[in-house]
């Protein structure tokens, strides 16, 4: 999801860069240095996995992921989400010098938030863990998509209607969107719970549960 | 997956300092991204063109790139000047074409494509490497610099993986539909790219801790200014003066 450059007026580039450019500094802060390989090769997936389409209908749509990308990385999604535009503008000529801090704002904001509020139910029951991760997938895409509608409206107040027609042709993405995150939080959880936050704790009492099993006999 | 079809060359641009051309890139795009006179913006078109002509890229490649821009461009034009309130210059039954809306999607369109003329002409005639060194050179987090760098690296590794899982699931007989069984499948392929990223990782840190690394990337390739930088940065310079005269001083004009 991205507003192409010459659209924006000054005001709006100017806040957004100021913003992501403090988020930034707070993830990098939050990231410890031996984390770093660990977020860059996870980025490098995410880059990859982004560009995969997927398909709807007669065409076809191709993945955000700003919500699975805050749950694994937290904080860290957002130096994580600045890369993935820098190198997606660098490789694919797509430019976006001046628009990097909105693009930034746009995709890595839902994504810290979605982190925040659903990671407490990551590890809960199935049912609310698979509505959790729904949940999660399908509001970081709406976020986004309202952040788009309010930079465009701020820009111009003309631009009411085809905010309007950019945050609707974004619903069957969100829809989708949570149907992947909920499907991938879910393998992720039988495959590889490190990857999850506070999985150390969890992860300490399914080995507590398995070690209880193993001398009751069972 | 990704090629750099404008970095290798031999013109005039190609041969001059990377970290001019990257400070010159920003600062051209900035103004045009601020700019809203028309003489200006035409000021700034009239020096894109020279540097794409002096840069001699491939002008297919080039039209390429920028179609992924039209297209937006076209829904602008389609709906800007229907919605945009203002003076009605032209009819069709109730559909009015307001004069403002045609204005700002002129504006809109000249602004992006000269832009992204100035990205491909000033940015894209180096490669990756060259440009993770030229921010290396500025006030960027080092942190964040070592992210895009291993970032970039391992794109290409993580690429050929996900093309392994892909083979193996269509070896399988999926073809993808718009059913829960093809989110599925994408989703658990995700998630496994994910798995796969997250080990190599490990094993990437720590190789790289064995090897003595101290979370600092040293820059090999020597940058020196010569006197044909100078010259340019010069240009690049005066012509921002100008533009800024012309933004302010010319727009009073052109209204009449």
């Amino acid at each position: 999801m991205h507003i192409s450059e010459g659209i924006l007026s000054a005001p709006v580039l100017l806040s957004g860069a100021v913003v992501s450019v403090v988020a930034v500094t707070v993830g990098l802060k939050k990231l410890d240095i031996d984390k770093i390989p660990q977020a860059s090769i996870l980025s490098a997936a995410f880059f990859v996995a982004s560009l995969v389409h997927v398909p709807l209908g007669p065409s076809s749509v191709h993945l955000i992921l700003n919500g699975i990308v805050g749950i694994i990385l937290g904080w860290g999604a957002v130096p994580a989400i600045m890369i993935a535009l820098v190198l997606q503008g660098v490789l694919f000529q797509f430019g976006g010098i001046t628009t990097l801090g909105v693009n930034t704002v746009i995709m890595a904001v839902p994504a810290v938030i979605s982190y925040y509020i659903f990671k407490p139910f990551i590890f809960k029951k199935n049912v609310i863990s698979s509505s959790a991760s729904f949940a999660c997938g399908f509001f970081s895409v709406f976020l986004s998509g309202v952040l788009v509608a309010l930079f465009l409206i701020m820009t111009e107040e003309g631009f009411v209607k085809i905010a309007y027609g950019v945050f609707l042709a974004h619903l069957p993405v969100m829809i989708i969107e949570g149907f992947v995150t909920m499907f991938c939080i879910g393998f992720l959880k039988k495959v590889n719970p490190e990857l999850l936050p506070e999985t150390t704790l969890c992860h300490d009492e399914i080995l507590v549960n398995d070690k209880k099993g193993v001398l009751e006999g069972k | 997956m990704i090629e750099e079809p404008f970095a290798t060359g031999s013109s005039i641009i190609h041969k001059i300092d990377p970290r001019v051309k990257v400070v010159c890139a920003v600062l051209l795009s900035t103004i045009v991204a601020l700019s809203d006179n028309f003489v200006s913006i035409g000021s700034a078109l009239v020096l894109s063109l020279i540097l794409l002509f002096s840069a001699r890229l491939n002008t297919g490649e080039v039209l390429s790139k920028l179609k992924i821009v039209w297209g937006f461009i076209t829904v602008l034009w389609l709906f800007l000047p229907l919605t945009i309130p203002g003076e009605t210059i032209y009819n069709i039954g109730c559909l009015e074409f307001s004069k403002q809306g045609l204005v700002l999607s002129a504006l809109i369109t000249l602004k992006s494509n000269i832009i992204l003329l100035f990205f491909f002409t000033l940015v894209s005639t180096m490669n990756f490497i060259t440009f993770g060194y030229v921010l290396s050179c500025f006030k960027i987090p080092s942190k964040l610099i070592y992210m895009l760098m291993l970032t970039y690296r391992y794109i290409f590794v993580i690429d050929k993986e996900y093309q392994k899982l892909l083979r193996a699931v269509k070896t399988r007989g999926f073809s993808p539909k718009t059913d829960t069984h093809t989110y599925k499948t994408y989703a658990y392929l995700i998630g496994m790219l994910f798995v796969k990223a997250s080990l190599r990782a490990n094993r990437v840190s720590n190789a790289m801790l064995c090897r003595g690394f101290k979370g600092k990337f040293y820059c090999l390739f020597e940058f020196n200014v010569s006197k044909k930088d100078y010259i340019f940065f010069g240009f690049i310079s005066v012509y921002l003066i100008f533009f800024i005269y012309l933004e302010y001083c010319w727009e009073f004009i052109f209204w009449i």
